[in-house]
């Protein structure tokens, strides 16, 4: 899951970078950049959470 | 390989400017030596010498291979780059400069902000390299933090100094897609500061907890700093080069007048101290009593912050921007340490990753002009979508030839004897640590 995640998150930067690329206009080109940064946010937390210790671990 | 763009005109400075501006960058290590010191005082007394020895492999390592390679790559104001062209629009993405510094043969004579830059970029790898040091403390080998160093000096920083400061497609979001100024960035928040704590975030995630941190018992184990009196006395060595490094960065970057100076420093100083007292209020409401250590690390996190933005907010909006890195801080430390197992000494994540990103997201909502808090948006969702995986990738890369984490015998005697053969403080008597009974 920890590797699933670390994968989302260069997706949400490609649809940042899309974003800039595809809409002229203000408005659609921030919604766009907003959902990659969510799409990053979604990714991270996935990350986060595959890498929390499971209960009873004390070490690697 | 990418077309270069040929070199622009560096900005000219007079020569008093560029002396004031030298001067500057002379005593911003001072904020190098800060972060070592806190660092090391956050860990624990059996591995003191090996952290404080460890900055300073590190940063040799960082300057060397920064000079070697990281330079060419991160490039310098007006010198020529690489570029990629997409939908009519030039993405510059990195340096084209010649390896071994010699950038400094080019530039000349000239008083302009060439060698400057490079010499701030120099400076600033060193800081970048030390953070994740402070994250790994107690089971870092030393030979993996200097691989770690080399890898941030070579390709990670020069990357992002490049995008932000040196004309990369990151500072030219204003000029190719009207978004504000660009990304704005004068004192390294993102590039320093949000590039050493996400790979302080990929050191913990490879190398894990510090053992009996976590035990089976299932609650979080303290394990205090062992000098207060190292942390907060690199709270104060960090305040002196930050006030050089924000000011410099500001005239370099922003190209500030030498009058807006006195602003700059005053708004580092308030950003700092607000966190502290936020931080310091939020500790003794939750403690009973104000944690130095937590203290230190908001007045850190204050500083950090003040980084990106210091050179365009007012003292007012200074207060704010320090007052929400001071009230996050602790939190944010409780948070990652309770509920996400991660096992950071220094909390340079929270220190330097979170407060270096809202610091560059103040710099958006604070500025006067228009599409700024995008461009911002945009510089952040770079850092973490693309900065973040390349880094964790690479040391799990390392991680296979360099192991990060020394091995359990290591790990119970101390880093100090484990890895120097003496200790910090040979008169001191070491005592065993309860969790290995």
């Amino acid at each position: 899951m920890k590797y699933a995640g670390l994968l989302v998150l260069p997706a949400g930067f490609f649809l940042i970078v899309a974003a800039l690329i595809m809409f002229p206009d203000p408005t659609r080109r921030a919604v766009f950049v907003v959902c990659g940064l969510a799409v990053e946010a979604l990714g991270l937390g996935v990350a986060v959470r595959g890498h929390i210790l499971p209960r009873g671990e004390s070490n690697p | 390989m990418t077309p270069v763009i040929p070199a622009a005109a560096a900005p000219e400075m007079s020569e008093a400017v560029f002396a004031f501006t030298l001067l500057l960058l002379l005593v911003s290590p001072l904020a190098i030596a800060g972060v070592a010191l806190t660092n090391t005082g956050l860990g624990r007394s059996r591995s003191a010498a090996q952290a404080m020895f460890g900055n300073l492999a590190i940063v040799a390592v960082a300057a060397i291979v920064f000079a070697v390679l990281g330079s060419a790559i991160a490039g310098q104001p007006g010198a020529p780059s690489h570029a990629i062209h997409i939908a009519g629009t030039t993405w510059n993405w990195s340096g084209s400069g010649p390896l071994l510094l010699g950038a400094f043969r080019s530039s000349g004579a000239a008083f302009n902000a060439s060698p400057l830059g490079l010499l701030f970029e120099f400076l600033a790898v060193a800081l970048a390299a030390l953070i994740p040091w402070g994250t790994g403390a107690d089971r870092f080998r030393l030979a993996a933090g200097c691989a770690c160093a080399a890898i941030i000096a070579g390709l990670v920083f020069p990357l992002a100094a490049h995008w932000s400061w040196c004309g990369g497609w990151l500072a030219q979001l204003g000029a190719n897609f009207g978004l504000g100024a660009g990304f704005l960035d004068n004192g390294g928040a993102g590039s320093i500061h949000a590039v050493g704590g996400l790979a302080a975030l990929a050191v913990v995630w490879i190398t894990g907890p510090r053992k009996g941190k976590f035990p089976k018992e299932g609650f979080s184990m303290a394990m205090p700093s062992h000098n207060a009196v190292y942390v907060l006395f690199g709270c104060l060595l960090s305040l002196v080069g930050w006030l050089a490094w924000n000011a410099a960065g500001a005239i370099l970057w922003f190209h500030a007048p030498l009058a807006a100076l006195p602003e700059i420093a005053i708004n580092t100083v308030l950003s700092a101290a607000i966190a502290l007292v936020a931080t310091c209020t939020v500790t003794r409401y939750r403690f009973g009593k104000p944690d130095a250590s937590m203290c230190a690390n908001g007045w850190m996190a204050g500083l950090v912050a003040s980084s990106a933005c210091v050179a365009i907010v007012t003292p007012t909006e200074a207060l704010v921007v320090g007052l929400v890195a001071g009230i996050a801080t602790p939190l944010l430390v409780e948070l990652f340490e309770l509920a996400l197992s991660i096992d950071d000494p220094s909390g340079a994540i929270t220190v330097h990753a979170i407060a270096g990103i809202w610091g560059l997201l103040a710099a958006g909502l604070f500025a006067p002009q228009s599409g700024q808090l995008l461009a911002q948006l945009v510089g952040i969702g770079t850092l973490l979508g693309l900065v973040l995986p390349v880094v964790y990738l690479l040391f799990a890369v390392l991680n296979r030839m360099v192991p990060f984490r020394v091995d359990p015998d290591g790990e119970r005697i101390g880093m100090d004897l484990h890895e120097l053969g003496g200790g910090a403080y040979p008169e001191f008597v070491i005592h065993r640590d309860d969790s290995y009974r």
